[in-house]
């Protein structure tokens, strides 16, 4: 039993190590952003689709479903920070005089900045969750957001959106959280397999690509929500 | 032929001492000169000038041995690609160029005068685990194993890795990864490696974090500085075998002894 701890703690203790448990975690969060981006695509199919998937996510498992979600989703954002921040403080340290002049051949500026884009991307997850789970500041946990659904009382998520993306600096914030996620990406979905030891001369240009494809589709994805409702008066 | 004039930044610092760039102006400087025969003629200058020339590491002059460790204009070894410092000549750069010479920086790499660093680290990380255990006595038939061409071949890109430092030198994080992947990778490839591949890459990786260096975060800034140009796959190699060494560590441990082992 202490024989595994042991070893499990020096694996996380080594470079290697806290790098794949960053990888892995990166995995769980690149394929929740998808799915959630997808359920929330659904605002397009009109308020019962978006209002009913949001009532089936609130009460599947006799509502245990959602919170089995939650704490394994903030358990893989705590160990992907933790790590990451321990990381970058290595790094910084392992380089303590800086050089006078220093020229980037190949990375791009997104995979240089990935603790920014990151840092940014935790304190609007912060925001969005106060935004629309918690619903702080705001009235969305009022009747007024109470709507019928087959003969039952759900909440009603697409008048939450639609109000929620109408006021012009909560869309701006998203949008540029959105940008940074992108940028994020772009970097990390290509990273995580080198990391996991999957790239080789054959696939590391398609997951390049991939990478770049899959932060564009959710780019583009997200960012239409905002712009459709903000800009374009989608649903107003 | 044709003479350069040059601005030179150079770096000097004393070990232990805090370190600043020295501006000299090369004159003259004939454009068929290696880059180290330019700095033997500024030290002449120097020297006869009375002055103190400013220390370099340089030994085969010839792209192989890898102590030529120095940093021209941000790029390790400088703008010239799979080129090691000696292998640079002054016909690369043009007149009224400013250049900027500094060490390969990286806490790992403490710089013992101007240019020189102590790599040493490089050594202790092969020392961990870069070997194969043989028998000693009369040489093995050379056939008596079969390598694939494809491996041998594999292997050897590996094994073009002159340990300079430059993947050091250009990370970011200042991570050696690039270096300790080839050494291990070169190993772990071939079959007179497989008895100790796994001790080996997990003494050859916690070696590598004890010396102080970064993380690897996949930038590819190594592949790119390294004269020898090796891949970045040793890499992806290396966290594949450290990942399977690791868990074989945690679960099974060291083989099981019927006498209770250990």
């Amino acid at each position: 039993m202490s024989a595994v701890l042991d070893s499990l703690s020096r694996f996380y203790a080594s470079s290697i190590g806290k790098k794949i448990l960053v990888a892995l975690t990166g995995a769980v969060l690149v394929i929740f952003v998808l799915g959630h981006m997808i359920g929330n695509l659904l605002i397009f199919a009109g308020p019962d689709a978006i209002n009913e998937y949001g009532h089936m996510l609130q009460t599947s498992l006799h509502g245990g479903g959602v919170w089995i979600a939650r704490l394994g989703l903030l358990a893989a954002v705590a160990i992907h920070i933790l790590a990451t921040v321990q990381l970058t403080k290595q790094n910084r340290s392992a380089r303590q005089d800086p050089y006078g002049q220093h020229k980037a051949q190949v990375s791009s500026k997104s995979s240089r900045a990935m603790i920014w884009s990151g840092m940014t991307i935790l304190a609007f997850v912060v925001y969005h969750l106060l935004h629309f789970t918690v619903r702080v500041g705001n009235d969305y946990n009022s009747d007024a957001y109470k709507t019928q659904l087959h003969g039952e009382t759900v909440h009603n998520v697409y008048k939450m959106v639609i109000d929620g993306f109408s006021w012009a600096p909560a869309s701006i914030f998203y949008i540029i959280a959105m940008a940074l996620l992108y940028s994020h990406l772009s970097h990390g979905v290509s990273s995580l397999f080198q990391t996991l030891g999957l790239t080789t001369h054959r696939t590391a240009p398609l997951f390049k690509t991939l990478g770049h494809a899959y932060a564009t589709l959710i780019l583009v994805g997200n960012c239409s929500i905002p712009i459709a409702i903000w800009l374009l008066g989608y649903g107003g | 032929m044709s003479l350069l004039n040059l601005h030179l930044k150079v770096w000097r610092q004393n070990r232990g001492h805090s370190g600043h760039f020295q501006d000299i102006e090369a004159q003259d400087i004939p454009d068929h000169a290696s880059f180290l025969e330019m700095m033997d003629i500024v030290n002449e200058r120097l020297i006869a000038k009375g002055e103190e020339p400013f220390a370099f590491d340089h030994d085969c002059r010839e792209g192989i041995c890898g102590m030529c460790s120095m940093t021209i204009n941000g790029v390790p070894h400088g703008p010239e690609k799979a080129t090691t410092t000696c292998q640079l000549h002054m016909r690369k750069f043009r007149t009224g160029d400013t250049i900027w010479i500094e060490p390969f920086r990286a806490t790992a790499f403490p710089v013992i005068k101007d240019l020189v660093v102590d790599r040493g680290a490089f050594d202790r990380i092969q020392r961990a685990g870069g070997f194969v255990t043989v028998r000693t006595g009369s040489a093995p038939d050379a056939n008596a194993i079969l390598i694939g061409k494809e491996v041998a071949d594999a292997a050897m890109d590996a094994a073009a890795c002159i340990g300079c430092g430059a993947c050091v030198a250009a990370c970011k994080n200042a991570s050696a990864m690039l270096f300790v992947s080839a050494k291990a990778g070169q190993l772990n490839s071939l079959p007179q490696g497989q008895p100790e591949k796994d001790r080996r890459t997990i003494a050859m990786v916690r070696q590598m974090d004890k010396e102080g260096f970064g993380n690897c975060t996949n930038h590819y800034e190594c592949e790119a500085a390294c004269p020898k140009e090796i891949s970045v796959r040793w890499i992806t190699k290396l966290n594949r075998d450290y990942a399977v060494a690791a868990v074989k560590e945690s679960l099974i441990g060291h083989q099981e002894r019927a006498e209770g082992g250990e």
